[in-house]
């Protein structure tokens, strides 16, 4: 009866334990929400949708930060994705043994590297590096689209996604990867005897098999462009205006924050910018979920396949 | 014929793109580390590991307190945040298959995707404010919190491999499920659980946004846990967008130092897995 | 396996303990706030660290909007700005701030023009349509009628400001509040500002930094900020119709001017003042303390400082380009020191 009662109380501790962690995120958005309730009654939904963050006459509006999340991520998913596609196939189905590992490990380091040091990088070596040779050629070739116009800073919203883009690599790629491994090989072998070339038996058996699980990844991969803060802050020049002009500067929420939060004078201010902080959390939580949801999905239909 | 020629043309090039994309990677790999070993080991003195920062203009200044700093926020991250994680990891492996399980479970997910800067503005709000200081503690809360996910989901992975044959036999003995758990399941999974948390800890050595205000730095030796600490990424922040060259050249000793501390922790953890993918075999 | 995991959990708990049991305690006084002020700061407290060797002053230079927000927040023992302190702000203090005022320093409009050998004038309506976004090329008429001779480059101007709450910042917008019309109605005056055009970069060192990367910039930085990275700091037309180069001798100008009007609580604006040879954009950037210290240890160290800098200290002015607050207002600090309680 001993032994009946120790069990008892150890599953009472874990059980607790447990729970703290939940109630830690409860009082994490609880007490963010109730820090942002000035600003919630004051600006409403207009928050969301006006552009102007005026500290002297204490109007603020989060679109220009919601704009520079969602277009450096966007811009960091355009590159990143068909590039990880690239060397998750590769190291899936094509590289020869002796390249796989040191070349998997290779990509994975880009992972440990800290964001503060790819904004040193991003400082010293990538926004001048874009400025002088990058930005030119595509405004001379492509200067007719919007998005390639105005001055050349060298920091600005192009070079915050590609700083995005390499981060996020290493995440998209190696998740892709164990979805393509998990893929039946007879599928290979099924569209390789029917005659398919191996691009072909790729493309059909292995991406279009895999395809929940390689949305799961880029929206995995999505989630850590949203909130990631150091880096960005470093070059994506802290500017809150909407530019047609990735050369343009431009502002992330989590950029806003990490500049000005020790220094918001007026409480307004103050709770305009856990409010920004707020929206964030909500914004990765969905994103999130929608990623778990996708890999979880074609995991436990691979899983199931493999039993039959 | 001339259709699968086509095909065959247009195998090889997408095969040549994949093998490009996956060569084209290692460019910004060779240039980061180019930039961090060639200008961080030209500023690396002895002064560097041995003094404190000094006002501009002085030279021999050093970071000697942020590499202390940050082992000891690491230190004490750790010690709330690894028994929380394993704890919790034995709730979901050994009891979590319920609603509960779940739920536990997706709030451990929802936090390993907060952004750590979000995480950074409650440790504020819940010591900095109340405190009425700046601390290391607030710090490290900040970042066990980080930790916290990664630990508790490798735990329960971990543990969840181990055979139910082990757990039955030893039941079968009479053993209580607490003695099971934690001197038979627990024991056999420790390697995995231990990769874990390494990797939580490379992690977190890297993190600046949520130590910008609890953390908050410190130009000399730490001497209370309630009060600022030094940390090396805040440092290199700090002066990696001064307008000093000698602080610039520091910000790259910083990074290179910063860097090695890392990655030595990868590669421990590395050489734990290669071990625990090995051990079967040779036992 | 399970020493390394012993392993990590010894060194946790030997950062504790070396975190709360160190042999020697030394007092840490923690202070932040203005960027303006930072280089002198620093310079003081480690000079200080060697007449007083019992107390160390930590300061972080976050922002002149940082060090009001966290002396109100009581997360620091002093604030530090080179804005006052509003009347509202005052209110919303648990006790009585004082403002003690440090020294005086210069905001000087600073440019990346590497082919230019001479340095550039400014009138005070030039200066505000840059940073408005009027004037757009470097060879705009209106640069080139301040500048006779000099050949401008055709270049785009590129705008650098800065993205926290700043003192210097507050100097600059309230100096261009005070000659342009425009500005006042558009953007106004304050720590942070809706910026039109531009680069916003963190601290002084930020705008600085921004300068000296980019081509064909133009900032607004503290004085030494621009000597002690090469960058040159153009002459600013003052009231009286002088072309004045920003210096010491230019900004003690600047402080005599207001040296007999000061008010009792030190909040004084100082830019665009009458003197012949005063320089335009300059102003005092101030400590904050409580008047009642909530801290007695701490309390009786801060005074003690603040009477070191403002006397011994005021000796490591020059050299790092800040002006020495005249006789005078030195005599007026004194007295106020007097009044806090510890």
């Amino acid at each position: 009866m001993k032994i009946k009662f120790v069990d008892q109380a150890f599953k009472r501790a874990t059980t607790v334990m447990a729970l703290s962690v939940v109630a830690l995120v409860v009082l994490l958005v609880f007490s963010m929400a109730c820090r942002s309730m000035p600003a919630i009654r004051k600006f409403g939904w207009h928050f969301l949708f006006t552009g102007t963050w005026d500290p002297v006459k204490e109007v603020f509006g989060a679109l220009p930060f919601i704009f520079g999340t969602v277009v450096s991520s966007a811009l960091a998913l355009l590159i990143a994705v068909p590039v990880s596609l690239g060397i998750a196939v590769y190291l899936a189905e094509l590289a020869p043994s002796y390249i796989k590992q040191p070349l998997s490990f290779l990509i994975e380091l880009l992972a440990a590297i800290p964001s503060v040091v790819y904004g040193l990088w991003g400082i010293f070596a990538l926004a001048p590096f874009l400025r002088g040779s990058i930005q030119p050629f595509l405004s001379k070739y492509f200067g007719f689209l919007p998005i390639f116009q105005g001055e050349f800073y060298g920091v600005g919203m192009l070079t915050a996604g590609i700083i995005l883009s390499i981060m996020i690599i290493p995440t998209i790629s190696s998740i892709s990867r164990e979805v393509f491994l998990a893929v039946p090989f007879s599928q290979r072998e099924a569209a390789l005897a029917l005659g398919a070339t191996r691009w072909e038996a790729i493309r059909l058996a292995v991406l279009g098999y895999a395809r929940p699980g390689v949305m799961g990844a880029v929206i995995l991969g999505l989630g850590r462009a949203l909130g990631e803060t150091m880096a960005v802050t470093m070059v994506i020049g802290n500017r809150p205006e909407i530019s047609a002009s990735l050369f343009a500067p431009s502002y992330t929420m989590a950029s806003v924050i990490a500049n000005e939060f020790t220094e918001a004078t007026g409480n307004l201010y103050l709770s305009a910018l856990v409010e920004i902080g707020l929206i964030l959390f909500f914004v990765t939580l969905v994103v999130n979920i929608i990623a778990r949801a996708l890999v979880w999905k074609v995991s436990g239909k691979v899983k199931g396949e493999i039993r039959e | 014929m001339n259709t699968y020629k086509r095909r065959k043309i247009a195998s090889k090039l997408m095969c040549a793109a994949a093998f490009l994309c996956a060569f084209l990677t290692l460019v910004p790999l060779i240039s980061i580390f180019g930039y961090v070993f060639a200008k961080g080991i030209a500023s690396i003195n002895p002064d560097f590991f041995t003094n404190l920062p000094r006002p501009v203009g002085e030279p021999g200044g050093g970071m000697s307190n942020a590499i202390v700093g940050t082992l000891i926020l690491i230190g004490l991250s750790c010690l709330w945040a690894i028994p929380l994680g394993i704890i919790g990891g034995i709730f979901l492996s050994e009891f979590g298959n319920n609603k509960l399980g779940t739920t536990v479970r997706f709030t451990a997910d929802v936090l390993n995707g907060v952004p750590s800067i979000v995480i950074g503005i409650f440790a504020y709000t819940l010591f900095v404010l109340p405190m009425k200081s700046f601390s290391a503690i607030s710090g490290a809360f900040a970042l066990g919190m980080i930790m916290i996910p990664t630990i508790m989901r490798t735990t329960e992975e971990m543990l969840r491999m181990v055979p139910r044959t082990l757990r039955e036999a030893a039941l079968a003995l009479g053993i209580s499920q607490f003695r099971t758990t934690v001197s038979i399941v627990l024991r056999t999974a420790l390697p995995g659980i231990l990769t874990g948390i390494l990797l939580a800890i490379a992690r977190i050595a890297g993190e600046t946004a949520p130590l910008l205000f609890t953390a908050f730095g410190n130009r000399f030796w730490h001497q209370s846990l309630t009060q600022p600490i030094a940390a090396l990424p805040l440092q290199i922040f700090v002066y990696a967008i001064s307008p000093f060259d000698d602080w610039r050249r520091q910000a790259w000793a910083g990074a290179f130092v910063l860097i090695v501390i890392i990655f030595l922790i990868s590669f421990i953890s590395r050489f734990v897995i290669g071990l625990h993918y090995k051990s079967p075999s040779s036992r | 396996m399970k020493k390394l995991l012993w392993l990590i959990i010894a060194v946790s708990a030997v950062s504790f303990m070396a975190g709360t049991a160190s042999a020697e305690k030394l007092l840490l006084i923690n202070g932040a706030g203005a960027t303006f002020p930072y280089p002198l700061y620093s310079k003081w407290f480690y000079e200080y660290a060697k007449v007083d060797e019992g107390v160390n002053f930590n300061y972080q230079s976050i922002g002149s909007g940082g060090g009001i927000r966290q002396i109100l927040a009581q997360t620091v023992d002093f604030g530090a700005s080179d804005g006052p302190m509003t009347d509202e702000q005052l209110k919303q203090a648990p006790g009585e701030l004082l403002h003690i005022p440090m020294t005086a320093g210069a905001v000087v409009v600073t440019y990346n023009l590497p082919k230019m050998s001479k340095v550039l004038r400014f009138s005070p309506d030039v200066v505000a349509d840059i940073f408005l976004g009027r004037i757009k090329k470097w060879n705009d008429p209106r640069i080139a009628k301040d500048n006779p001779g000099v050949n401008l480059p055709g270049g785009n101007i590129i705008v650098a400001h800065r993205s926290d709450g700043s003192g210097t910042t507050n100097i600059f917008t309230d100096y261009l509040s005070s000659v342009s019309d425009d500005w006042k109605t558009r953007v106004g005056k304050g720590t942070s500002v809706n910026w039109p055009v531009g680069l916003g970069g963190k601290g002084n060192e930020g705008v600085a930094g921004l300068v000296k990367q980019s081509e064909g910039a133009i900032g607004y930085v503290e004085l030494a900020y621009a000597v002690k990275n090469n960058l040159p700091a153009s002459d600013i037309k003052n009231k009286s119709g002088n072309f004045i180069t920003p210096s010491i001798e230019s900004t003690t100008a600047a402080v005599n001017g207001k040296a007999n009007s000061m008010p009792s609580d030190f909040r004084v604006s100082l830019v665009n003042p009458d003197g012949a040879d005063a320089y335009p954009i300059s102003g005092l950037t101030w400590i904050l303390v409580y008047k009642n210290q909530p801290d007695k240890v701490k309390g009786k160290k801060i005074v003690e400082f603040l009477r070191w800098a403002e006397t011994d200290g005021q000796k490591y002015s020059t050299d790092l380009l800040y002006a020495p607050l005249p006789e005078s207002i030195v005599k007026q600090v004194q007295e106020k020191l007097k009044q806090i309680n510890y």
